[in-house]
């Protein structure tokens, strides 16, 4: 794409719908991951209510989701539901789109020294193919017995066969065309940003000058195009075991409504494990780009270069390799060998080694900075400590003998929040704020900023450990009335103290709206470079205006965290600032 | 200046934060939640939580005070001397975390666990009490071998509600088979033997206190195996999703005095001789 | 991480994007087949697995589909030899032959219904059927690159210089290929 060439001005329709800008279509993800996570909070919020005071009666919310409740009472078949698309939807229609797709697309291109995506064209598609995507997740409650209500994790039989529950008719079969949809666009993306990060990297950007945030996009895309395929896979054959009445996942001998079902020889651990190949690394696929803008964040805001760059590249990627054989600890209950099972428990708590390298290097990040408490920073540190809490609580599930206890209970629940939510989202917040002046040319407001702080980040880390708590009590996940077992009695007020604590967070995220959305057309006007940072992006104008740059494209002479070194003027040397030639060396 | 004092306000806010949250993970999981321990092997998975807990909790514990100690010495604005790279730093910091995590870590699991795991797994010891659970939606069927300690024909076609194990009557090893349901009936010290079988969907059987838990498949046999140390009643959980019933899905285990326990068999007729 | 500042690393002129692309595209593909055959092989064990003889039509679709990569090999010569305008008669031959392997695969199903064996009747016949559809919707998509890809090519795109767009759109489509003698080994000997 010539920088010189002139582009009419596109219409409406071509600049804001149909945008093949990696920009537009970036920001057009991150909306709508902010429309998908008001729908799936709202669900935990009505999940967390019935779940502290299981018996209350709560009328108003009757007459606004008459589907959901009787009495004023939320049915156990909609809880499930409930439970199904609230993670459903999370992972991949709002941490997935936001997070890899969403910041994926703003940043690589004006991180790598890009005009555009390798295939803008490609780009476009992928984010309008997650649109009808998205539709018919939300769709799916309106089927006639309701949304899908097998768990996320949508394990067969009970999700293969549509009299096993409300929710496994119609609302399953429209999930699996929903997530179809998803996986296709997911891979379309990936394989955009492989070539991008491949190919269209400026003059001097080699891979090991490259910011973080674009190595763990990098990263991911593989992992996501390696992966989802045995998702696919899984997908069809569970398609066709509900309505082609094939038997991959059914054995002989199921008795449902007091009668024999047809089906023969087939096992649900086949799509344990099929799932659980992509489940796994999907993890990673989350959970690393946050990492990459913690990286990305801490060095711009504390003012000094990324402690180990090069070993936590390396830690990157010995994670991504090992995320790929680790997939049974998912499994460990399920009735697979024994030696198998330890295997796998073995290789996971491997893991620990490079995680711990990445989790160190974030902290020596901070040694002999400057730090600066902006918003953007304060998240990105409250990342460091649900990383250490998450990944330790992970080690307790990854060993298989200690598994046997904690297994589908709420320690594994805390455990997943912690990682894939918590982290994640403070990672999105921490890139919102960092970023933001670069998307629209302007700043959020601070003040606001620090109150989103200071009311998400203790009462999510808090609410997240207890359930660790309520784990290790034995309280069992997708449980709809905890007051059924006795031996839960004692610690059902932990299930009080955690949605309160939750409560807040959750409303709190208006406040973060309200500064996203007022700080877009009223925030103080920004330049080029607010935060001094050294990456490539700064270079060009806030906000950064289509083809990127001018006519003249930056080239990269240094690696992306030169702060503070070399006695530089600011304190700060960016990465396309040519050497002086008197301090010019030559490799 | 007011910068910098508004600045050291939030260090401080930021560093008591962190400080709370460390004390309330570790004072958290320094409290006893588990139910306590009725099983022989569930010592020994008791033994590798608690571990676990030991050796990371310093860990964290360390990695927190560093991290609020960077936020108080490079978070006010004092003087800092400029970073200088060192390759050979960050390179002796990636071995040490991890070999140190791997050694911590594998300790864990092969060293304290994998003894623990061999006795979940173990063969099947010759006086052990044998039953079957069958998993349906949404209770338990529970099936002793009767007199003659042989299991009867069960098919699924049989199953209905005035047989809901599905016992064949053909079968003269089906007439003594003992059928409960939602209760499974235990001696105290000897080991016990639980054939899962799953009817409908996917369940898991599970008794927190004696650190039980084992999937029920359609279409494949699983198994559990616990010896009971202390007597007294104890739930039944169903722990994977199975449908709309599944928070009611419980039963109990009754660990009872051996006597008690030949009583109560001695008690049962079978099912089919009803 | 530097801390001297060096001359920018020269970097040579942006290389071909479609190589990275098309083993993206490749390695997807193979690993959507490697899912399914595993599948396979662990289903294969259950008790009720018997393996029912192929269609006769899914050999002479083989035959045609081989015929299709050989048509699609001439255009590739052709665009070498600078023969331009056969380029596009050839690509046409080539998806001419697509249409025809697809139409027989549809044929050799009817074949097996006609003989009474449905997606329901066994796991062999289910992914006899599940896997010659997956393979088909990746040949309607061949379909789909040959006709860009003959588009192009009447537009005098390619040339002994270059005809990277048709070396990749070849590429796939042999792979494709490639993946159906494998399913046909697997379909047809376990």
């Amino acid at each position: 794409m010539s920088a010189t060439a002139e582009h009419a001005q596109p219409g409406f329709w071509r600049h804001y719908v149909f945008s093949t800008d990696h920009k537009m279509i970036g920001k057009q993800y991150i909306l709508t991951a902010v429309v998908m996570a008001l729908f799936a909070t709202t669900w935990s919020v009505l999940l967390r209510l019935h779940l502290a005071w299981p018996q209350a009666q709560w009328p108003l919310l009757g007459k606004l989701f008459p589907g959901l409740f009787q009495d004023g009472v939320l049915l156990p078949e909609r809880y499930l539901s409930l439970v199904t698309m609230h993670g459903t939807v999370m992972i991949f229609f709002v941490i997935s789109i936001s997070l890899v797709s969403g910041f994926g697309n703003f940043v690589i291109p004006l991180q790598i020294g890009a005009r555009d995506m390798a295939y803008p064209f490609l780009n476009m598609l992928s984010y309008w193919t997650i649109v009808p995507a998205c539709l018919i997740m939300l769709a799916s409650f309106f089927a006639p017995e309701g949304a899908a209500g097998s768990g996320w994790t949508a394990y067969p039989p009970l999700s293969a066969l549509p009299d096993a529950a409300p929710g496994s008719g119609l609302g399953q079969t429209l999930w699996l065309f929903a997530m179809a949809l998803f996986i296709a666009s997911f891979t379309m993306g990936g394989l955009n940003f492989v070539t991008t990060i491949l190919n269209l990297r400026t003059r001097g950007m080699s891979m090991f000058r490259m910011p973080l945030t674009v190595w763990t996009m990098f990263i991911a895309s593989i992992l996501g195009i390696l992966a989802f395929p045995a998702l696919t896979a899984a997908a069809i054959m569970l398609l066709l075991d509900r309505l082609g009445s094939t038997s991959f996942f059914l054995p002989s001998g199921l008795v449902m409504g007091g009668t024999v079902l047809p089906h023969q020889g087939g096992t649900p651990l086949l799509f344990q494990h099929l799932f659980w190949f992509l489940g796994h690394p999907e993890v990673y696929v989350l959970v690393l780009p946050a990492i990459g803008i913690a990286f990305d964040v801490v060095a711009a805001h504390g003012r000094r270069p990324v402690f180990g760059y090069r070993t936590s590249v390396w830690a990157l990627v010995v994670v991504a390799v090992l995320s790929m054989i680790v997939w049974g600890h998912h499994m460990f209950v399920s009735g697979m060998s024994p030696y198998v099972g330890e295997y796998f428990s073995i290789a996971t708590v491997s893991i620990t080694g490079p995680f711990a390298v990445l989790a160190l290097n974030l902290v020596a990040s901070l040694w002999r900075a400057e730090i600066r408490l902006t918003s953007a920073m304060m998240f990105a540190l409250a990342i460091v400590a649900a990383v250490g809490i998450g990944g330790v609580g992970g080690i307790f599930l990854a060993t298989a003998t200690s598994d046997q206890y904690l297994h589908n209970s709420y320690f594994v629940v805390g455990h997943f929040h912690l990682m894939i939510a918590v982290v994640t989202f403070f990672a999105i917040f921490a890139g919102i704020y960092h970023w933001f002046p670069k998307m629209f040319g302007r700043r959020m407001n601070e003040t606001l900023g620090k109150a989103h702080f200071w009311l998400t980040v203790p009462t999510t880390i808090a609410g997240f450990v207890t359930m660790h708590f309520l784990g290790m009590a034995g309280e069992q996940r997708h449980l709809y009335d905890p007051s059924a077992y006795k031996f839960l009695e004692p610690v059902q007020w932990l299930n009080v103290l955690i949605s309160i604590l939750l409560f807040i967070p959750g409303a709190a995220q208006f406040l973060f709206l309200w500064n996203f959305f007022h700080s877009m057309v009223a925030g103080e006007r920004v330049g080029p470079n607010p935060w001094q940072a050294t990456t490539l992006e700064w270079t060009t104008e806030s906000p950064a205006p289509h083809l990127n740059w001018g006519a003249e494209l930056p080239v990269a002479y240094r690696g992306p965290y030169d702060y503070r070194l070399n006695g530089a003027p600011d304190g700060y040397e960016p990465q396309a600032a040519a050497p002086s030639a008197a301090a010019l060396v030559t490799s | 200046m007011k910068r910098e004092r508004r600045q050291t306000g939030e260090v401080v806010a930021l560093i008591l934060l962190f400080l709370a949250i460390t004390v309330f993970t570790v004072g958290g999981f320094a409290r006893q939640w588990m139910p306590p321990v009725a099983s022989a092997h569930g010592v020994g998975v008791d033994g590798v939580i608690w571990y676990l807990l030991k050796a990371t909790g310093p860990v964290l514990v360390t990695g927190a005070v560093i991290f609020m100690y960077f936020l108080w010495r490079y978070g006010r604005g004092r003087p800092t001397p400029a970073p200088t790279p060192n390759p050979r730093a960050e390179l002796w910091w990636s071995i040490v975390p991890v070999v140190g995590m791997m050694a911590l870590t594998e300790v864990g699991v092969v060293v304290k666990g994998m003894p623990v795991w061999e006795q979940i797994y173990a063969p099947i010891p010759a006086d052990a009490v044998t039953v079957e659970v069958t998993g349906q939606q949404f209770e338990w069927i529970v099936r002793y071998p009767g007199p003659d300690g042989k299991f009867g024909r069960v098919k699924p076609e049989l199953v209905d509600k005035t047989n809901p194990a599905g016992l064949d009557r053909d079968d003269p090893a089906a007439l003594d088979d003992i059928v409960v349901r939602n209760q499974v009936h235990v001696p105290l010290g000897r080991p016990v033997y639980i054939r899962l079988r799953g009817r409908d969907v996917l369940h898991s059987f599970s008794v927190a206190s004696f650190r039980v838990k084992q999937d029920v498949v359609p279409g494949v046999l699983n198994r559990v195996l616990f010896v009971a140390t202390a007597p007294g009643r104890y739930e039944i959980a169903c722990t994977q999703v199975c449908g709309m019933g599944h928070y009611k899905m419980h039963g109990a285990v009754y660990v009872d005095q051996p006597q008690d326990y030949q009583d109560w068999l001695q008690h049962q007729t079978g099912w089919l001789q009803q | 991480m530097t801390a001297v500042a060096v001359a920018p690393a020269e970097r040579p002129a942006p290389r071909e994007q479609y190589p990275i692309a098309l083993a993206a595209v490749l390695v997807t593909v193979a690993m959507l087949f490697t899912a399914f055959t595993s599948a396979l092989v662990i289903r294969r064990t259950g008790a009720d697995w018997v393996r029912i003889p192929l269609p006769p039509m899914v050999w002479a679709n083989t035959v045609v589909l081989i015929l299709s990569s050989l048509a699609l090999e001439r255009a590739r010569a052709a665009a070498k030899g600078d023969a331009t305008s056969r380029i596009a008669d050839w690509l046409g031959v080539t998806a001419a032959l697509g249409v025809l392997f697809l139409v027989g695969q549809l044929v050799a199903w009817r074949q097996l219904v006609g003989q009474g064996i449905l997606l329901r009747t066994g796991p062999h016949p289910a992914f006899f059927y599940m896997l010659s559809a997956v393979h088909g919707a990746h040949v309607l998509g061949g379909l789909g690159a040959l006709g860009w890809t003959g588009r192009r090519a009447r537009a005098g795109a390619y040339g002994a210089a270059q005809h990277d767009g048709l070396t990749h759109t070849a590429v796939y489509w042999h792979f494709v290929g490639v993946v159906w003698l494998w399913l046909l080994a697997v379909l047809s000997t376990l």
